[in-house]
């Protein structure tokens, strides 16, 4: 545990020494700030003091910021060698892959910890729904895991952050809006497998308001699908040259 | 601790990088690995760090086998891997610090181990730099320190002297060779005086195979086989000497050196040396004897005739 917070914290430190994390805490406020507050379907608009405009394009914008934070964790490590460093340390590959996983997954939680603003404006315009905005952001905190956790898993696969970063994007299509797409246009067992797999009916689950156990374990087995495949994946070392 | 290897075989599909290898390496022991490029030292030194996986064979460091129980074992190998990766966005100290966490050092040991490890390689003015602003040379050195932060029994160093300036260079020797005394240490160079230098055992691979193993001076012996003689025979008639030390009971072969009259070259039969008959002969026809040198074998040699084939 405390190895993996080490990694954790350096991984940290340095987001926050390069200019990543700021590009990217700006970008998302941005982004979230600017189609929630300003423009098209926004809370003006639509006249409701809740946030769920705000849900609804914090996941579009998470949805592509999440593989551009994740796909340096690995990938640039195995490019530069340091992941050699790093696993003849007293470091197993599991805990290299935890600490990359918690350090970003902080780094989201910052962003959306930054978006308090937001709540306190809104409780101040009209009655909030408490319970509602605690969902929201469980929702948007469960997403994030799972998006990153796939981009971790993407990262360890190629040296090219570049690659990295589409395949996470392609993976996170699928559970993003495909598997709904589809879920749509089956009917029966295939309609309920794919309706299953769809992050998005289970996110919106959440955010509604309604926290079932189904949803809580579809996020975390992903999630932890994902590491596991990612870990699987550096021990490939051991057999191929790299 | 000591490094048991048996069997060591590892292959990248077709290509065998790693032939069955046997070796022991004592505790107090600096073992030199030299080979031509690809020939299995890098390979090696990754499956001893637990780095790359054991395909046949095992590899025990003080009696664990590194392929089951590795965690424990890393936390005494301390290692710098080829080409040295850094992260280069890291200032040295917090980057010391990293390693030294991670190999699991207490806080109040953590700082005074950085601060001699700043000393010890020579980085106290360029201390506060990024690693990405720092030249090779200093880069190696931080790369050595971090091999060394926590005092590992085993040192493993693949290629440390490259692109350190000479004085550096002397300077990490005798660290080596002091480190020596009590820990195990195995290191891979391209410099060939390097191993002479700092080793006490030299082993060559080539193609994964382990092609000689010993001190220099074993090797040496083995190389070299009969004795050459270069000798320097003035005040007589050249042709005179030559036909006499023609006749001498255990040379082989006697040749002019270049296009000198008085200069021979003197080939002894096996296990036989000529010195003493050469000097009788001289002794009994007056001539007077201004040179007299044994032609030794230069490492380079052994290795070029070991590693061509």
């Amino acid at each position: 545990m405390k190895t993996i917070w080490i990694i954790t914290k350096r991984e940290l430190a340095a987001f926050f020494n390069s200019l990543i994390a700021y590009i990217m805490l700006g970008l998302f406020l941005g982004f979230s700030g600017f189609f929630t507050w300003l423009y098209g379907n926004d809370i003006f608009l639509v006249g409701q003091a809740n946030l769920r405009i705000f849900f609804a394009i914090a996941s579009w914008t998470l949805f592509f910021f999440i593989p551009a934070i994740t796909m340096r964790m690995l990938a640039e490590e195995t490019k530069t060698g340091t992941l050699e460093l790093l696993l003849t340390k007293s470091v197993s590959d599991r805990q290299l892959v935890m600490g990359k996983f918690i350090a970003s997954l902080l780094l989201i939680c910052i962003a959306l910890v930054a978006t308090l603003p937001y709540i306190i404006t809104i409780a101040n315009i009209g009655n909030l729904d408490n319970g509602g905005t605690i969902c929201g952001y469980l929702a948007l905190f469960l997403m994030s895991m799972v998006y990153t956790s796939i981009g971790i898993f993407t990262s360890s696969i190629t040296s090219n952050q570049i690659v990295a970063f589409m395949g996470a994007l392609m993976i996170g299509l699928f559970f993003h809006i495909i598997f709904d797409v589809l879920a749509g246009n089956f009917t029966g067992f295939i309609g309920n497998l794919f309706d299953l797999l769809s992050l998005q009916t289970h996110f919106e689950s959440i955010s509604r308001g309604v926290i079932d156990s189904q949803d809580l374990v579809y996020f975390i087995s992903v999630s932890i699908l994902s590491l596991f495949l990612a870990e699987w994946s550096l021990s490939n070392r051991h057999f191929q040259k790299k | 601790m000591d490094i048991q290897i048996e069997n060591l075989t590892k292959s990248y599909g077709p290509q065998i990088a790693v032939n069955n290898i046997n070796l022991s390496v004592k505790t107090g022991e600096i073992l030199g690995f030299l080979g031509p490029n690809g020939a299995g030292k890098s390979t090696t030194m990754k499956m001893i760090t637990g780095y790359t996986g054991i395909q046949y064979g095992t590899i025990k460091i003080g009696g664990k086998d590194v392929g089951k129980s590795n965690e424990d074992i890393k936390k005494h190998i301390g290692y710098l891997p080829e080409n040295n990766p850094l992260y280069l966005d890291m200032p040295i100290i917090d980057y010391l610090q990293f390693c030294g966490e991670l190999q699991g050092l207490n806080k109040d040991n953590l700082s005074k181990r950085i601060k001699e490890m700043i000393s010890l390689c020579g980085l106290n003015r360029e201390k506060h730099k990024k690693i990405g602003e720092l030249s090779k040379g200093y880069r190696q050195r931080v790369g050595l320190a971090q091999a060394m932060i926590h005092d590992p029994e085993i040192l493993i160093l693949d290629e440390p002297t490259t692109g350190l300036d000479p004085n550096q260079i002397i300077e990490i020797r005798k660290l080596i060779r002091d480190l020596g005394k009590e820990k195990t240490v195995i290191l891979s160079t391209h410099i060939l005086p390097e191993v002479e230098a700092t080793c006490d055992r030299i082993l060559i691979i080539n193609k994964g195979k382990i092609v000689a193993d010993g001190t220099a001076e074993t090797l040496r012996k083995q190389a070299q086989g009969n004795e050459v003689l270069k000798v320097r025979i003035e005040d007589g008639d050249s042709n005179q000497i030559f036909a006499a030390l023609q006749e001498l009971n255990f040379t082989s072969k006697v040749d002019f050196v270049g296009r000198e009259k008085n200069f021979f070259e003197v080939h002894s039969q096996t296990e036989k040396s000529s010195k003493r008959d050469i000097f009788n002969l001289c002794v009994k026809n007056k001539w007077v004897i201004t040179e007299m040198n044994p032609l030794e074998t230069k490492l380079e040699d052994i290795f070029r005739d070991l590693t061509i084939n």
